[in-house]
């Protein structure tokens, strides 16, 4: 009960910390591929809901849509919040389907896997600048974090002012380095996460509480979106 | 930054001025020539010179939801043994760098950054920070 309490109690208080009011809200987890945003998604939806959100793979592009599991609600100080987890599909600005074939696939199921996965990091763009309300930004600790597409998205979720946490994960591996990460993006709160060699387990370490400046810019973002569709 | 790219009434490149098949040509636009284009203007100004084989270098970069279109835009355009997408370098934000309220409404927000482009396949990023990015450029 312990750990998966841990993971629940975290992100709990991080969709405490990001939204002020009770409307539904979507949380988009994004990050590079293999970063472990299925896993994280997976654990969320499974602690709370009893299902799973996709399936899990080592090889990069496994979520190649985005998926949503509606009607996640939280509970936390006697309040509820129900919100939606999009697992999203890893972010590159390249995808070279010979990288495939080095995982035993056919060149004909690796042209296919390519393919899909171009569409996916399109549509996970599109979700971005258009529907979701928060950020779950997961990196592979072990990962050097400056990378391009990194910067590059965290600077796209900022202008789009939606409220974002970073979690480390991974760091149960040698390589390892949180403060890596924390430096790379001081701006955003970074949480730590670990998984069981088994994977039926993460546990988030919340090391502060976020301040999070774009509580209310977010909910005024959605104002006028809804203005706008409306 | 003076703008090296030569081209046609429009200023933009054309065909037959790449100059020798064994060089990589570079297009250096200056921010004054995308100061006057939209958003899908300067995407298909980039996607179709590193199409090309072509590495641009903008001298003021693109704005965060440009960015995100031109990640978008190149995603529709991969085809296998064609084209694998693109490598783009900024140099990193500097942690003093944000911008303030009045800079954000000015429209100044984070987009005067050099930023260098090209085909996924001929460009290699050696190192970056701040104050240096260092590729290496290959041929097609």
């Amino acid at each position: 009960m312990g750990l998966l309490t841990s993971l629940k109690d975290s992100i709990t208080r991080v969709t405490d910390g990001l939204f002020a009011s009770a409307e539904p809200k979507r949380i988009g987890i994004y990050g590079p591929p293999n970063a472990g945003k299925t896993t994280l998604a997976n654990r969320i939806a499974r602690d709370w809901t009893g299902d799973a959100v996709g399936p899990e793979s080592h090889i990069p592009h496994e979520t190649r849509r985005a998926r949503r599991k509606e009607g996640v609600t939280i509970e936390r100080d006697g309040k509820e919040v129900t919100i939606d987890i999009v697992d999203t599909p890893g972010v590159a600005t390249k995808v070279d389907y010979e990288e495939f074939l080095d995982h035993d696939m056919e060149k004909e199921d690796a042209v296919r896997r390519s393919r899909e996965a171009t569409e996916g990091v399109a549509e996970a763009m599109h979700w971005l600048r258009e529907d979701v309300d928060g950020v779950i930004y997961v990196l592979d600790s072990t990962e050097d974090p400056f990378t391009q597409v990194n910067t590059m998205l965290i600077g796209i979720i900022e202008s789009q002012e939606l409220p974002v946490l970073i979690l480390a994960n991974k760091i149960d591996k040698e390589e390892s380095d949180i403060q890596r990460i924390a430096n790379a993006f001081p701006q955003h709160e970074t949480i730590p996460c670990r998984r069981s060699k088994d994977r039926t387990w993460t546990k988030c370490t919340r090391k502060s509480r976020s301040t999070s400046p774009n509580n209310a810019r977010s909910n005024q973002r959605r104002r006028r979106r809804r203005t706008h569709r409306g | 930054m003076p703008e090296v790219t030569s081209g046609d009434g429009d200023g933009g490149p054309t065909e037959g001025e790449d100059g020798p098949d064994d060089g990589v040509r570079v297009d250096m636009i200056s921010g004054a020539r995308m100061e006057g284009l939209t958003s899908m203007e300067k995407i298909r100004l980039i996607l179709d010179g590193v199409r090309e084989g072509n590495i641009v270098i903008l001298e003021e970069g693109l704005t965060p939801d440009e960015e995100s279109k031109l990640i978008e835009v190149t995603m529709t355009e991969i085809s296998p043994d064609e084209f694998n997408g693109i490598e783009i370098e900024t140099y990193p934000k500097s942690s003093s760098g944000n911008p303030g309220l009045f800079d954000r409404l000015m429209g100044k927000e984070d987009t005067q950054k050099l930023t260098v482009i090209g085909p996924a396949n001929q460009i290699e990023t050696l190192h970056k920070d701040e104050n240096l990015i260092s590729t290496l450029v290959s041929r097609k």
